[in-house]
């Protein structure tokens, strides 16, 4: 429902946000049905075979898959919302205060499992996997991830992962600033929120993007309408979004309507299901379930470019020792999975992994819980990943504590996002983040 | 929600920052409520209602699919309402507004517009009923109903004919606001409950007990164009709100900020505005000390009440006053502050009118609103009555409007769990608000919550289609004009857009064109039909207001 007009300004006053009406439906593909088969080995051999789908079908997935000959590299940005304790993830057991202030939650200092960049950190049992990429080097940490004058607002200081930038009216994702600049005029997939809803950071000003939970659920049935007359229904279902208006609202509406007709025809091959590889376990929830999907769409021969999906749960005002270890577990086993199912594909070297969250827990507790606090932590995973520590832990004294007693920023996530630009995307960063040259960009990516 | 951008309006990826924030903030189970589907009694996690209800709706979801759904008998709807006063002859009476009022016709269109705007659209005939009454008549109609709210047609049930357990099944309490909205003949009563559920937004992912939620539903509902002053004074000692933002664990031995954050950011003040600080923020919430309950197995959270004790009864300094201040300085400190009423006079104009109000009227509406003691009805009437409502851009309906309204349309009650997963495919399940600041007006519509609406319409025509004879016999004749009259005439005869007129137009001759046999030429007429009746309802023109 409606919230603080902001957003309506924006609706209205400026124009609407995503997707312009009158994108066309996906070009017609060079590619023959023979490489296209080949391409998509294992799972498309089974999904995309001829007997089991019309030639309508099959051609739209050619299409899909067409729209990327190069195969290009994918970042995934996986949002840990809510706020994640930094403090639990690399417990700084060797910093004398952390007891004084964590008396409920402090993880006793035999336990846990050595972090090797740094003996006064110990990862939490409940992030073993993390543990386990962090020794194959494929995991770079930042142990103290934010921004200057740090805001302690969910909101506020998620909006400005998102957009980039430290400035509460940025109106586009970064990433969508990337496929603005980057992108295709005509193809949702490449910027996917595996989700309900957008992740914001994807919010692109000219190109279309797209939101799936699972591939193999988008289908459009309707009740007493089938062969001819639903084919020809689902042709006019996309064409109701096409006609240009002038009414900002119904433009808005329009132009999802379209995306969402375009995103029909591109995830058709996948309605039969998609598997996993042999060996492959992923825990059952449901950040699992959504890699497991786009490991089986990045085989396909999907177009994506990068990807975001969020999964929540991290304010931990209270009860904090109950509820964050399981889902800490759950989330990095996920993660885990995730890289293994790459590797057993062959696709490891094209995918990289960046987690956040919009900032970390006040280090002292307060009962249950904690509050909201500042500088937080984050990774890259991935083959391609440096494996090398990105800023220092910055310590827990008075003295080094900020003002509001909160962790010190050692690296700004502008920097990483200046890194991922260059070293991942290969793209120019000072076009999409504001000011890039300012911030130091770290080595995330092995040459 | 009250984020960035009072000064700096704007940005929609901001906007759509307030979404997920805290999904599952407040992950304990508190106190389990009984849940329809199977809980899983292998799961590892105590926690995490809300993961355990979506493999329950998954499950219910392959089992119920496109399975036939039962033949529903015609419901009766609510009648149209009377004017106030009873009369419908005095064409003089107005309603008073500081503001611009609209001036130009008030007719089927713009009565349309204004029953989606402040309720849940039109039921048939009730478009046309409240344009003969002229604009302000009408507008009285929905803010100045006389006496209760009458419930018309056949009470809710649950798909196997029992009546809804709304304090004990899952999703229930989705069921039960929904059928309140499709049956009353006082729609902006339940339209404002709706809008403070989002304002106020409480989630029983964190409160997880069903009853605490309703008397929470009852407070908005009580409350509906009364005082703010007073809505913020009793949300502030509501159990549901007391569990969701841990007042009850706020305590003058740990304080707990959580309530005090949002109340200034999201209930009352709005982030980056300058109307507090950070200090502010651990300050009200020493005020905000001293709540407690009791827990037990069988009742949950109970016996709500204030302890001195645990209250810490030492002087604050918010907003630059220093006091002994308790919970009810605080939440009146909030609502007296000099930035409140811009904050409120925006953010209630937002859930009727898409774009921000002109200056000067905006000035007004901030006087109209603090002259009267806070109070919400001339300020709702004001923007019901204004020139940018009717005349300005649509809106895009919330799910459960949209769906509440196809209900009305098709004169349907409540009879089937369905509704509540379908709606979580469109975005909005009631009693889960995504987060403390509501949901995103901004972004209803994604390639995700698209096809949500599309099954909404499937499920609520599944069980109304032709089949059968009806198909192997239909019209062989019937042109595509008759063909779209008739569908439009299926759902009350709503408004369209040229456009999307020529659109199923273009549709209904194309899928009889070409050389086809005589009984494919009855058949696809008949499959026709249930299309028609499928896409018009899907299509942007109704999806918006």
């Amino acid at each position: 429902m409606a919230n603080c007009g902001c957003t309506e300004y924006s609706r209205a006053g400026r124009g609407l946000p995503a997707i312009e009406p009158g994108m066309p439906l996906p070009a017609g593909t060079g590619l023959t049905r023979r490489s296209f088969l080949s391409r998509a080995s294992g799972l498309a051999m089974s999904v995309y075979g001829a007997a089991s789908l019309g030639p309508k079908a099959f051609e739209a997935g050619i299409a899909a898959a067409a729209a990327q000959s190069a195969e290009p590299r994918i970042l995934v940005s996986v949002f840990l919302s809510g706020g994640v304790d930094s403090l639990t993830v690399l417990a700084p057991t060797g910093h004398s205060r952390y007891g004084s202030l964590r008396p409920a939650l402090a993880m006793p200092a035999d336990q846990g499992i050595p972090f090797a960049e740094d003996a006064s950190l110990r990862w939490h049992p409940s992030v073993a996997s993390l543990a386990t990429l962090h020794d194959e080097g494929k995991l770079t940490v930042f142990p103290a991830v934010g921004y200057d004058d740090p805001n302690q607002s969910h909101f506020t200081s998620r909006h400005y992962w998102e957009v980039g930038e430290v400035n509460p009216s940025g109106r586009w994702g970064w990433l969508g600033r990337f496929l603005d600049r980057h992108g295709a005029p005509d193809n949702p997939l490449q910027g996917l929120t595996l989700g309900w809803e957008l992740q914001p950071s994807l919010a692109a000003r000219q190109v279309p993007v797209a939101t799936v939970s699972r591939p193999d659920q988008y289908d459009f049935w309707s009740p007493g309408v089938w062969g001819p007359v639903h084919d020809q229904m689902l042709e006019a279902f996309g064409q109701l979004g096409e006609a240009a208006t002038g009414d900002a609202g119904l433009r808005y509406a329009r132009a999802q309507v379209t995306a969402t007709s375009t995103l029909r025809s591109q995830l058709e091959p996948f309605q039969s299901g998609y598997s996993t590889p042999a060996g492959v376990t992923y825990p059952d929830a449901e950040l699992g379930r959504r890699l497991a999907a786009l490991s089986a769409m990045i085989e396909g021969g999907l177009p994506l470019r990068v990807v975001a999906v969020e999964t929540g749960g991290y304010d931990t005002h209270s009860n904090q020792a109950q509820t964050l270890a399981p889902d800490l577990d759950e989330v990095t086993r996920s993660l885990l999975a995730f890289q293994r199912d790459l590797e057993a594909r062959g696709l490891a070297d094209r995918v990289l992994v960046h987690v956040w969250s919009e900032f970390g827990r006040r280090p002292e507790e307060n009962g249950s819980g904690t509050d909201h606090g500042a500088a937080g932590v984050g990774f890259v995973i991935g083959s391609r990943a440096s494996g090398e520590m990105v800023g220092s832990f910055p310590g827990l004294l008075d003295s080094q504590l900020d003002g509001a007693d909160n962790l010190r920023a050692t690296s700004d996530f502008r920097g990483a996002y200046r890194a991922l630009l260059e070293q991942w995307l290969e793209v120019d960063a000072g076009e999409i983040i504001p000011g890039a040259s300012s911030f130091p960009a770290p080595t995330l990516v092995r040459p | 929600m009250g984020d960035t951008k009072w000064v700096d309006p704007v940005a929609p990826a901001d906007a759509a920052a307030r979404r997920r924030k805290r999904r599952k903030r407040k992950t304990r189970p508190r106190c389990q409520p009984k849940r329809r589907p199977r809980a899983r009694a292998d799961s590892l996690y105590a926690v995490d209602s809300k993961r355990r209800r979506r493999k329950a709706k998954r499950r219910v979801c392959q089992k119920k699919r496109r399975k036939p759904v039962r033949r529903v008998p015609l419901q009766p709807v609510p009648p149209p309402p009377a004017p106030p006063s009873g009369g419908g002859a005095a064409p003089e009476f107005r309603l008073s507004s500081p503001v611009a009022t609209w001036s130009g016709a008030f007719g089927v269109r713009e009565a349309e517009r204004l029953l989606w705007r402040a309720g849940f659209g039109p039921s048939p005939g009730h478009a046309q009923a409240l344009a003969g009454m002229g604009l302000h008549r009408a507008v009285a109609a929905l803010t100045r109903p006389e006496g209760g709210q009458t419930f018309t047609g056949a009470a809710p049930t649950d798909g196997d004919g029992n009546p809804l357990a709304p304090e004990d099944a899952w999703g229930h309490d989705h069921l039960w606001f929904l059928d309140r909205m499709v049956r009353t003949d006082q729609p902006l009563v339940e339209r404002m409950t709706l809008i403070w559920h989002d304002w106020f937004a409480t989630s029983n992912d964190g409160v997880g007990q069903q009853n605490l939620m309703l008397a929470q539903n009852e407070l908005f509902r009580r409350h509906w164009l009364g005082s703010f002053d007073q809505l913020v004074h009793d949300v502030t000692a509501d159990p549901a709100m007391i569990v969701w933002l841990n007042l009850d664990q706020n305590t003058r031995w740990n304080p707990n900020e959580n309530y005090a954050r949002e109340l200034m950011e999201l209930f009352t003040l709005g982030a980056d505005r300058g109307a507090y600080t950070e200090t502010d923020v651990r300050e009200l919430a020493r005020a905000l000390t001293g709540w407690d309950n009791d827990w037990s197995g069988e009742l949950g959270y109970h016996n709500f009440r204030f302890v001195q004790n645990r209250h810490d009864a030492s002087a604050k300094t918010v907003f630059g006053q220093t006091g002994a201040f308790g919970w009810e300085q605080a939440a009146a400190m909030c609502v007296r502050h000099p930035l409140h009423a811009s904050f409120f006079v925006e953010k209630l104009w937002s859930y009727f009118i898409p774009v921000p109000p002109p200056d000067g009227d905006r000035a007004a509406l901030e006087q109209l609103y603090v002259q009267s003691g806070w109070q919400v009805r001339p300020v709702v009437e004001a923007i019901l009555l204004h020139p940018l409502l009717h005349e300005g851009p649509r809106m895009v309906k919330p799910p459960v409007v949209f769906l509440a309204g196809m209900l009305r349309a098709l004169r349907r009650a409540i009879d089937t769990e369905a509704w509540t997963w379908l709606c979580e495919g469109a975005g909005q399940v009631l009693f889960h608000p995504p987060d403390v600041s509501g949901w995103d007006d901004s972004r209803w519509l994604d390639t995700s919550t698209v096809r949500g609406r599309w099954e909404l319409v499937g499920y609520a025509l599944a069980g109304r289609e032709l089949e059968d004879e009806a198909i192997t016999g239909y019209d062989i004749s019937e042109t595509p004009e008759t063909a779209l009259a008739l569908a439009r005439a299926a759902w009350g005869d709503p408004q369209l857009t040229g456009e999307t007129a020529a659109v199923l137009t273009a549709f209904a001759e194309a899928c009889v064109a070409g050389s086809l046999a005589n009984w494919q030429r009855r058949q696809y007429r008949g499959l026709r039909q249930n299309a028609l009746r499928h896409l018009l309802y899907f299509s942007p023109d109704l999806q918006t207001s």
